[in-house]
């Protein structure tokens, strides 16, 4: 059976690539997948019906199953189980899915280049239904059930230039997925409460079930949701008509023969055990004969002829539903035999509207005329299948509906609910009996004042499949005893109550004679009388249509969508911040409020009277930088809160800090003016920016409440600091005093190398935000250019007066042919040229990269270490640069950037890895005493490696901001005109031109 | 654990002054606003060391209350770099919006603001469309108007709700 199962899924798979080979005579070959199959079922069959429908899997009378166990710890398996019930629906899922498959190969053209793709979807919906039947587990029931639901949109949709099939193929997986997704809550409640997943256990456990009350109530009436919505009941009928859009293939075996029957599956599956329900026969009852008298109404009025079958449809599921829903063995029996008739003889009429749309080009009974005498073998297929379908006798619809009438009958006795449902499907056969007059009168006569319509020889490969499934109602009519034994064991799930109910041509006189007798007679008149019907259903007010709602309903919901987007989705980053930051106020005090958070009880105002100093310092460079109108005043001001804060760490104890402070402080000075200086030197041209109440609101509200939760976090302690044992452990196992960067380089290194990947990649997105393509590690060293010629222009300089004197003097001096003091000094505009800093820096700098190295190594024991030293000598080369220029910075560094950052990275993985080579963990460290010639004895501890990384890194970083903000940025000023140059002039004063202004 | 109100007010007034410039629509002032936060972390951090002590350089002997909390250091440390490299980065967004737009502010988003204003009529799903008789006709899907796109604008039948 999973064979089967696997092999239909395998060929849909490869069934595009068979299209582009055989081109649409591959259907054929894809046909014979389900006729395979279909012949395997009948080799079972026999057993199948033999065994004991009720027994658990396993037993030694059960019917043929499978289990797979799929995941064990959620009671989920691929349970499969083929018994009575699973047959009869596979007869019609794997016959009448053969014969559409082959009526296919020549419903459609040679050359349609989406044939494959439809072949494949067609075929794997075929398996997915054949899974769906034969699942004995609720949740792989449930996805069988949602795959025939997207092969259902695809299928419909494939036309997918048509507005109205993509349309109505999205529709029907709205709609269908809806009920799906509410048989799932019912399916996940009714598996819960039953403590197992598996159909055949929750079934022989119904009675328990039901008699827990409420809950397993609500979940069958959501599982039947599922149901209603799959099989097009009122009031979600709506969408069957408009899947019509599909190719009539689809609409036979799809919305006729195979899915619209899950459904009703779904309903029989339950019906033995859970009929009883509260919810079960007033949904089924009361939406089944709606859908019954609706759509035979709704049937008489089409003109399509593709719609009047779809209304057809719909009613027939409400009956369908009703009769399976019946519960008991009459309504079981009857139930089935209906199931099968409709399946023969809705696919027939379906593929025959299929034949007479492929050779006229129209469906519209009102054109067509005439083709009854063209195709009269046509005309004998469906006059069979519409007989059938309308009752006639000896037909096998006319067989079904004697079973149902017999059941009814039974029921009528009970009292008035009885009467009212047989009153109600007698009604609805008597319209089903008129529009299948109406059918064929519309598909086959000849019309008055209507030429013939021209209509193609139809070939016999192409009437094959209609004909045989008419053949079927025809011999099962007249001999119906092989369907009532396939039906019969499925009935045996139901409570005995002496009768025995069967499917036969013959019941004897009775009630349901009577009733056929007058279906029979009311029917002819209805359609004798079908134009003053018309009028008559012209005159009523029409109801507002089901689809109609529904597309209100959507058209709501994009209301609201949109309407909630654009509330929300504002567009600017100050709205979102807004309300970000709003809810970061909101929250914890709630939260503190609520939870009665505790509130410190010493303060003091500051440890020592400098801190208020300095703190109070701060603030007003804070409140500067806020009113400060000039850019770089305000960037002034915030770097002396920097400094400040410098000044802070060091009264709190805490060396390294305003150690890193004061170094980071000064370079981000340096950043910033070189990347600023050419924007404008006031900050904002507006007279006022809006909002600046709101906003001053919101960052007092802000800092208050982070001031409640630091005073709240700090009365919260109840243990000691785990860091009071640090210093000793560092010391201890880390071989280093400072316990700032053991913890660093050693305790806490994964935090340090996840940061010094940030830091690699901030810098190459600086190198690229300003270098655009690449990170341009190429680095232009200074021979060869000509002296004189970088920041060319750059001063404004007056050629008279005492600017002149100093361009003057500045000339002379570079013309001085001795050495330089830099490398690449000569290479500057004499303007732009200081020779007191250049000298500065030629003494300095060596002297800051000993002291930035010296930082380095002894930063384990004193304060310093790898970020200290690291922007050390990044200040260094920041010195060189503004002394010299950019081929000066060149020349400073030895390598490029990317390479600095890339050997920091893989000396610090390289340390962070290599004591798994020696059995210890990453990052472990080890401290090696040994003996050097010059330095006596050396205590060397391995994470110093770690820290050379971080130093070459930093190093890289502070690099990359040169070059880029820097170095870039010149080159790109020069090129530009200088109008554009004005804007910024009066902002910039980059510290290099003091020395030569006078 | 005594509360000292100058680290407190500090850290306050830099979280507001943080947030006030944050929400500023000059890019300059925001990143600006950006450092006053870290600044003011760093000083939360810093508090929550408790009161300070002797800077956390082992010798030996010394009770191990005696130090300032180690930990807060090494969290603020990396944060000071980490916040030298951001501002960096924020500095190269800076130049690049002044020298592709000349300007220095923060835009608000014109695609957001395109979605907010679109219409929730759809082609796709509003249009009156004619019922098809055949499958069978190369012309028998109903006439597309010309450049329609899943956010067409032609709304004949909705009124507009501009927000």
């Amino acid at each position: 059976m999973l064979t089967v199962l696997i092999a239909m899924f395998a060929l849909a798979l490869g069934a595009p690539v068979l299209f582009s080979r055989l081109g649409r005579s591959a259907f054929f070959v894809l046909a014979a997948a389900p006729a395979a199959a279909f012949a395997w079922l009948l080799v079972e069959l026999p057993g199948v019906l033999a065994a004991d429908q009720s027994a658990p899997t396993g037993a030694p009378a059960a019917p043929p199953s499978v289990v797979v166990p799929w995941i064990p710890s959620l009671q989920l398996e691929l349970a499969f189980r083929l018994d009575a019930l699973a047959a009869v629906l596979c007869i019609l899922i794997l016959g009448v899915g053969a014969l559409v498959l082959f009526y296919c190969a020549r419903y459609f053209k040679n050359d349609d280049p989406d044939v494959g793709a439809f072949g494949a979807q067609l075929l794997a919906f075929a398996a997915a239904m054949f899974g769906l039947v034969l699942a004995d587990d609720l949740i792989l029931m449930f996805i069988f059930w949602e795959l025939t639901t997207i092969l259902s949109y695809l299928l419909i949709g494939y036309s997918r230039h048509r507005l109205s099939a993509r349309r109505s193929a999205l529709q029907a997986l709205i709609i269908t997925t809806f009920g799906g997704l509410a048989m799932l809550v019912g399916l996940v409640m009714l598996g819960q409460e039953a403590g197992t997943y598996r159909i055949s256990e929750i079934l022989a456990d119904a009675e328990r079930l039901v008699a827990r009350g409420t809950l397993v109530d609500v979940a069958i009436a959501l599982v039947l949701v599922g149901a209603v919505t799959k099989s097009a009941l009122v009031p979600f009928h709506f969408w069957l008509p408009a899947a019509m859009a599909a190719p009539t293939p689809v609409s036979a075996y799809l919305h006729a023969a195979a899915m619209v029957k899950a459904g009703v599956f779904l309903v029989a599956r339950f019906a033995p055990g859970f009929s009883e329900t509260a919810f079960w026969h007033p949904l089924i009852f009361v939406l089944g004969m709606a859908t019954m008298l609706l759509g035979g109404w709704r049937a008489l009025r089409q003109f399509d002829l593709k719609l009047v079958l779809a209304y057809g449809t719909v009613s027939q599921l409400g009956f369908l539903t009703m009769v399976v829903g019946l519960g008991g063995r009459d309504g079981a029996v009857a139930g089935l035999g209906l199931l099968l008739a409709h399946g023969f003889f809705k696919a027939t009429l379906f593929l025959v509207v299929g034949i007479i749309d492929h050779q006229s080009g129209t469906r519209d009974l009102r054109v067509l005329s005439g083709v009854g005498a063209t195709s009269p073998v046509l005309f004998a297929v469906a006059l069979v299948a519409a007989g059938s379908m309308a009752g006639v006798p000896s037909l096998l619809g006319f067989v079904a509906k004697e079973s149902v009438f017999e059941a009814l009958a039974h029921r009528a006795e009970g009292g008035l609910a009885g009467i009212l449902l047989l009153g109600g499907m007698v009604l609805g056969s008597i319209l089903t009996f008129a529009y299948s007059a109406r059918f064929v009168w519309g598909a086959f006569a000849l019309k008055h004042g209507r030429a013939r319509t021209t209509f193609k020889r139809v070939r016999v490969s192409f009437v094959l499949a209609p004909a045989l499934l008419a053949v079927a109602s025809v011999v099962f009519g007249l001999w119906p005893a092989p369907l009532d034994s396939v039906v019969q064991p499925y009935a045996t799930l139901f409570a005995s109550d002496g009768a025995a109910p069967h499917l036969a041509l013959w019941h004897g006189f009775g009630l349901p004679l009577l009733l056929s007798g007058i279906t029979l007679a009311a029917g002819t008149a209805l359609y004798l009388f079908r134009r003053p019907f018309e009028r008559f259903q012209g005159r009523l007010p029409s109801m507002r249509e089901a689809e109609v709602v529904y597309r209100s309903v959507i058209g709501v919901l994009d209301d609201v969508a949109v309407w909630i987007t654009g509330r929300t989705q504002r567009g600017s980053l100050a709205f979102y911040l807004f309300v970000i930051l709003t809810t970061a106020v909101v929250t914890p005090l709630t939260a503190l409020v609520i939870f009665d958070a505790p509130l410190p009880t010493g303060f003091r105002i500051a440890q020592s009277p400098a801190q208020v100093v300095v703190a109070g310092a701060v603030i007003v460079g804070i409140v500067a930088a806020l009113r400060s109108n000039k850019r770089f005043m305000a960037v002034l001001m915030v770097g002396i809160t920097g400094y400040g804060m410098a000044a802070m760490f060091a009264l709190h104890g805490a060396p390294d800090l305003a150690l890193t402070q004061m170094l980071v402080e000064t370079i981000v000075l340096v950043a910033f003016v070189l990347a600023l200086r050419s924007l404008p030197a006031r900050l904002w041209n507006r007279a006022e920016s809006r909002h600046r109440l709101l906003r001053a609101g919101l960052g007092i509200a802000f800092g208050g409440i982070m001031a409640v939760i630091a005073m709240s976090a700090m009365a919260s302690r109840n243990a000691a600091p785990i860091s009071l044992a640090y210093p000793q452990l560092a010391y201890d196992d880390g071989g280093g005093a400072n316990a700032v960067n053991v913890l660093l380089v050693d305790i806490r290194a994964w935090d340090t190398l996840g940061e010094i990947t940030v830091l690699a990649l901030a810098a190459t997105g600086v190198a690229s935000l300003i270098f655009i393509r690449g990170r341009s590690d190429h680095r232009r060293r200074a021979d060869g250019v000509e002296d004189g010629s970088v920041d060319r222009g750059q001063e404004l300089l007056d050629a008279r007066g005492r600017s002149g004197a100093a361009l003057a003097l500045a000339a002379r001096f570079a013309d001085v042919p001795r050495d330089p003091w830099l490398v690449a000094g000569r290479t500057l505009a004499p303007e732009r040229r200081s020779i007191i800093f250049e000298v500065v820096t030629r003494l300095l700098f060596h002297t800051i990269i000993l002291l930035s190295v010296y930082l380095l190594v002894a930063g384990h024991n004193l304060p310093g270490g790898g970020f200290a030293g690291g922007l050390t000598a990044g200040i260094a080369l920041a010195i060189r640069y503004l002394a010299g220029g950019r081929f000066e910075l060149a020349e400073a560094s030895p390598v490029s950037a990317g390479t600095l950052l890339g050997v920091g990275l893989a000396i610090v993985s390289v340390t962070a890895a290599a004591p798994l080579l020696f059995g210890g963990a990453v990052l472990e460290s080890y401290i090696l005493e040994f003996w050097l010639p010059v330095f006596g004895d050396v205590k060397f501890v391995t994470s110093t490696v770690f820290d050379i990384g971080v130093y070459i890194i930093v190093v890289g970083l502070v690099l990359d901001v040169l070059r880029s903000l820097g170095s870039e940025i010149d080159e790109r000023s020069e090129s530009d005109d200088p109008v554009e140059e004005d804007s910024g002039a009066d902002a910039l004063v980059p510290p290099a031109t003091e020395g030569i202004r006078p | 654990m005594t509360v000292d109100i100058t680290l407190i007010v500090l850290m306050a007034v830099f979280f507001a002054a943080g947030i006030y410039l944050l929400l500023e629509r000059s890019l300059t002032r925001v990143l600006l606003g950006l450092i006053l936060l870290g600044n003011g972390a760093n000083i939360l951090l810093l508090s929550m060391s408790g009161g300070g002590g002797k800077s956390p350089l082992y010798v030996s002997g010394t009770p191990a209350e005696d130090y300032t909390d180690s930990l807060p250091q090494a969290l603020i440390l990396t944060a000071i770099v980490i916040t030298f490299a951001v501002t960096a980065f924020m500095l190269g967004i800076i130049y690049r919006s002044w020298v592709l737009g000349r300007q220095d502010d923060v835009q608000d988003d014109p695609e957001d603001r395109r979605v907010a204003d679109q219409p929730s009529y759809d082609y796709e799903d509003d249009a009156d469309i004619a019922a098809d008789t055949t499958e069978f006709s190369d012309d028998g899907s109903a006439p597309e108007p010309a450049g329609t796109s899943a956010s067409g604008g032609d709304r004949a039948d909705r009124p507009e709700d501009t927000p």
